[in-house]
C-alpha cells in the first residue's frame, strides 16, 4: 500500500467546477434511485405538484385557444376597419338624452376625411312585426346599408347578389339573407327569388352571404342586409334613426391618424367643449381584438393564480416526505458524513431530491394539463383547441424547480446539520 | 503519526458532567497494529470517535500525520476524515441500494473525482479484499463476512493513514471473524497503520500492541507478539 504524497496529490488534480459537476450528476443519480425505490410514496408526493401544475396548464391552454380563434376571426373583419357609432354616457342616458349620428354626420364624415377607402352607414331599423316566412320566423338583424358595406366587412354573397346602389336610391323592398336567418326561416340552400315578410313588408329575396362561422359559441350569420334607404323609410319619421358607421382606411398604417381625424371632426360637429365626454366611440378592429384579449388575459391570470397556490400545498407535501425521508435516511446521512462528506454535499444532494421530485411531478403535470384542455375543449361545444405556449411549459417547469427547491430547504438543512456522530448511532 | 496529548472528553448530561475519557495520552507510531479495548463504559467507543475525527475532545491536543485536528471544524474533519482514514464498523453500515463497486467509490465522490476513477480504484479496492467477482451485486446479495470485506475495500479506496474498526468481528461468526482478521494482518503487512476497538480478548489476541482503557483513563498500553494469523486460519481449514 503506497500512501506517497504523489498519489494524495493525483486526487486533487480534477478542477472545482468538474468537482461540483461531478457531484451533481452523483446527486441527481442518487436522487432518481431513491424517488424509483419509494415508487408509490415519490407519486403521492408529486401529486400535489402535478395537480396544480396541470390545472395551470389546462387554463392557460384553454385561454390560449379561446383568444387565438378570436384573433383570428377579428383579423378576418380586415384590421384597417373602423367603426364610428353613438355613444351615450350613463349621466346623459339618466337625463333622458339619447345620442346619436345624423345623416349630416354621415356626409361630413364622408367628405371631409382623408385617408378614408370605402365608407358605408349602417342602420338597424325597428320593426313593430317580427320576420316571417309563413309559418317560420326568425330573430335575426336586420341591417340597412348600402353596396359598400360587402367590400368594407370583407363578406360577399355566395348565392345572387348584394344589394345595388339602384337598390338604395329606388328604396327597393329586397333583402340578402345571411345563413343563419335563411336556415331560421326554414327557406331552400338557394334562396334567390323567394319572398319573405320583414315587419309587414314583403322582401324579395336577392342573395345569400357566405357563412363566417361562430364565435364564442354564437353565430356570426344572424343578420340580413336591406338597402340603406329603404331602412329608413321603413324606420318611420317619428324615431331618428342609429346611425353607426362603417369603413376603411388606404394606409392600416394612418389607423390612429383616421381615428384622431374623425374624433375632431365629430366633437366639432356635435358641438362638444373641451372638457366634456364624446358622445361617440370610434373603434377598430383591434381595439375590440385587444379589448378581448386583455379580459380573458386578465380572468386567466387570476384563475392561474388561485390554481398556483394549489402548487404551494404540493410542495407543503413534498417538504413533508422529504422530512420524513431524512429521519429514515438518518443513518444513511451518518455514513456519508462518517465517509467524509461535507455538509454542502449533503445539502445539496436533499435540495437536488426535492428538486428532481418537484420537476418531475411538473412534468407530468404538463403533460396531463394538456390532456385535461383537450378533454375541455372537446367537452365545450363549438370550444376552439386550446393551445399551450412555450412559455407555460417553461414557467410551469421552473416553478415546479422552485417550490421544489423551496421546500427542500428545510429538509435538507435537517440532514446536513446533523452531527455524524449521532447519525451513526441512530437506529 | 498519531499524538494526542492530554486528551479529556466531558459530556453534560442536564446538570452533572460526566468524563468519558481523562487525560489520554497516546502516542501510535506509522504502520503499527493496535488494539483499544476495555469494558463497555470504559470511553473506548469515545476514543474512537475523538481519533476518528467523527468527535472533537474538550480537552489536549491530537495531530494526525502532522496536522492538528483538535480544533478543526466540522467541515475540516469531514476532508480530514474522507483523506486520511478509513473507517469499518460493527454493522458494516454499507448503502443497501447501491452496488458493491458504487459503495466502495462512495468516499470517492466526496474528492470530487471522475465517476470513470472512482470505479478504476474502488474494483482495484475490492480486488485486493477478493471480491472482483462480486462488484455488481447488492449487499443483502452478500455474505456478513463478504459485506465486511465490501467495507474493508471502502475504507482502502482512499488510500488512508489510518484504519480505524470499531468491533470489525462483532456480527460475524468466529470462522469468518478469522478470516477477516487475517486480512487486517496482511493489510499490517502491507504497511498500513490500523486501530482495532474491541472488547473481545481473541480479537486483540492478533495486534501488536494492547491498550486498555478504564474508566476513561489508560490502565495498561502493552506491546504483544501477535497470534499468528496464517497459522489459525490454516489450523482451522
Amino acid at each position: 500500500m503506497t500512501t506517497s504524497s504523489d498519489d494524495k496529490l493525483a486526487y486533487d488534480e480534477s478542477s472545482r467546477t468538474a468537482a461540483f459537476l461531478y457531484a451533481l450528476q452523483e446527486c441527481i443519480r442518487s436522487a432518481l434511485g431513491s424517488i424509483r425505490a419509494h415508487g408509490l410514496r415519490s407519486f403521492l408526493t408529486m401529486l400535489g405538484i402535478i395537480i396544480g401544475v396541470s390545472s395551470v396548464i389546462c387554463v392557460i391552454s384553454l385561454q390560449q385557444g379561446l383568444t387565438q380563434s378570436v384573433m383570428n376571426q377579428l383579423q378576418g373583419l380586415g384590421g384597417n376597419t373602423l367603426n364610428v357609432h353613438a355613444d351615450t354616457s350613463l349621466q346623459d342616458r339618466m337625463r333622458g338624452k339619447i345620442s346619436h349620428l345624423s345623416q349630416s354626420d354621415v356626409d361630413q364624415i364622408r367628405y371631409r376625411i382623408d385617408g378614408i377607402g370605402n365608407i358605408t352607414p349602417v342602420v338597424q331599423p325597428r320593426f313593430s312585426a317580427g320576420i316571417r316566412n309563413g309559418e317560420n320566423s326568425t330573430v335575426a338583424q336586420v341591417l340597412a346599408t348600402t353596396s359598400y358595406f360587402q367590400v368594407v366587412r370583407q363578406t360577399f354573397p355566395r348565392y345572387g347578389r348584394f344589394i345595388t346602389e339602384s337598390d338604395d336610391t329606388t328604396r327597393r323592398r329586397v333583402v340578402v339573407l345571411a345563413e343563419k336567418a335563411r336556415e331560421d326561416l326554414k327557406l331552400p340552400e338557394n334562396p334567390v327569388g323567394q319572398f319573405i315578410q320583414i315587419g309587414n313588408e314583403w322582401f324579395k329575396v336577392v342573395g345569400l352571404m357566405e357563412p363566417r362561422g361562430e364565435m364564442f359559441g354564437m353565430s356570426q350569420d344572424n343578420y340580413m342586409v336591406i338597402p340603406y334607404q329603404t331602412g329608413l323609410s321603413l324606420s318611420g319619421v317619428a324615431t331618428q334613426p342609429d346611425i353607426s358607421l362603417l369603413l376603411t382606411v388606404d394606409d392600416i398604417e394612418a389607423l390612429d391618424a383616421v381615428t384622431e381625424r374623425i374624433d375632431a371632426l365629430m366633437r366639432r360637429l356635435h358641438k362638444i367643449g373641451k372638457d366634456q365626454p364624446d358622445d361617440f366611440k370610434v373603434e377598430s378592429s383591434q381595439s375590440a381584438a385587444e379589448m378581448i384579449t386583455n379580459i380573458s388575459g386578465t380572468i386567466t391570470l387570476v384563475v392561474a393564480a388561485v390554481v398556483g397556490i394549489s402548487l404551494i400545498v404540493g410542495g407543503v407535501g413534498i417538504m413533508n416526505i422529504m422530512l420524513v425521508s431524512v429521519t429514515e435516511r438518518t443513518r444513511e446521512i451518518g455514513i456519508a458524513k462518517a465517509l467524509g462528506a461535507p455538509r454542502q454535499y449533503i445539502l445539496m444532494q436533499f435540495l437536488i431530491e426535492a428538486m428532481v421530485l418537484a420537476v418531475i411531478g411538473g412534468l407530468i403535470g404538463i403533460a396531463f394539463g394538456f390532456l385535461l384542455g383537450y378533454a375541455a375543449a372537446g367537452a365545450i361545444p363549438n370550444f376552439p383547441p386550446p393551445s399551450v405556449p412555450w412559455w407555460a411549459i417553461i414557467g410551469a417547469t421552473g416553478f415546479s424547480a422552485l417550490v421544489g427547491v423551496l421546500f427542500g430547504i428545510l429538509p435538507a438543512s435537517k440532514a446536513a446539520n446533523l452531527a455524524p456522530i449521532d447519525a451513526l448511532r441512530h437506529e | 503519526m498519531i499524538e494526542l496529548c492530554n486528551i479529556g472528553k466531558t459530556y453534560t448530561l442536564g446538570s452533572n458532567e460526566f468524563a468519558a475519557l481523562i487525560d489520554i495520552n497516546l502516542p501510535i507510531e506509522r504502520n503499527e497494529f493496535v488494539a483499544l479495548t476495555g469494558p463497555s463504559g470504559s470511553g473506548k467507543s469515545t476514543l474512537m470517535n475523538v481519533l476518528g475525527c467523527l468527535d472533537t475532545p474538550t480537552t489536549g491536543t491530537y495531530s494526525l500525520d502532522g496536522e492538528a485536528v483538535a480544533g478543526l471544524d466540522e467541515d475540516q474533519l469531514a476532508r480530514v476524515r474522507n483523506r486520511k482514514i478509513g473507517f469499518i464498523f460493527q454493522s458494516f453500515y454499507l448503502m443497501p441500494r447501491t452496488t458493491t463497486l458504487d459503495n466502495v467509490a462512495q468516499p470517492l465522490i466526496y474528492r470530487g473525482l471522475a465517476p470513470a476513477v472512482r470505479q478504476k480504484l474502488a474494483a482495484e479496492a475490492l480486488t485486493r479484499v477478493g471480491l472482483e467477482d462480486r462488484m455488481h451485486h447488492k449487499p443483502n446479495e452478500l455474505s456478513g463476512g463478504q459485506r465486511q470485506r465490501v467495507a474493508v475495500a471502502r475504507a482502502l479506496v482512499g488510500r488512508p493513514e489510518l484504519l480505524l474498526a470499531d468491533e470489525p468481528t462483532g456480527n460475524l461468526d468466529s470462522k469468518t471473524a478469522k478470516e477477516i482478521l487475517g486480512l487486517f494482518s496482511e493489510l499490517h503487512a502491507d504497511g498500513i497503520t490500523i486501530v482495532i476497538v474491541t472488547h473481545d480478548p481473541a480479537v486483540a489476541a492478533y495486534c501488536h500492541r494492547v491498550v486498555r482503557l478504564h474508566d476513561g483513563r489508560i490502565a495498561e498500553d502493552r506491546a504483544q507478539q501477535p497470534e499468528s494469523a496464517r497459522h489459525t486460519v490454516e489450523a482451522s481449514a
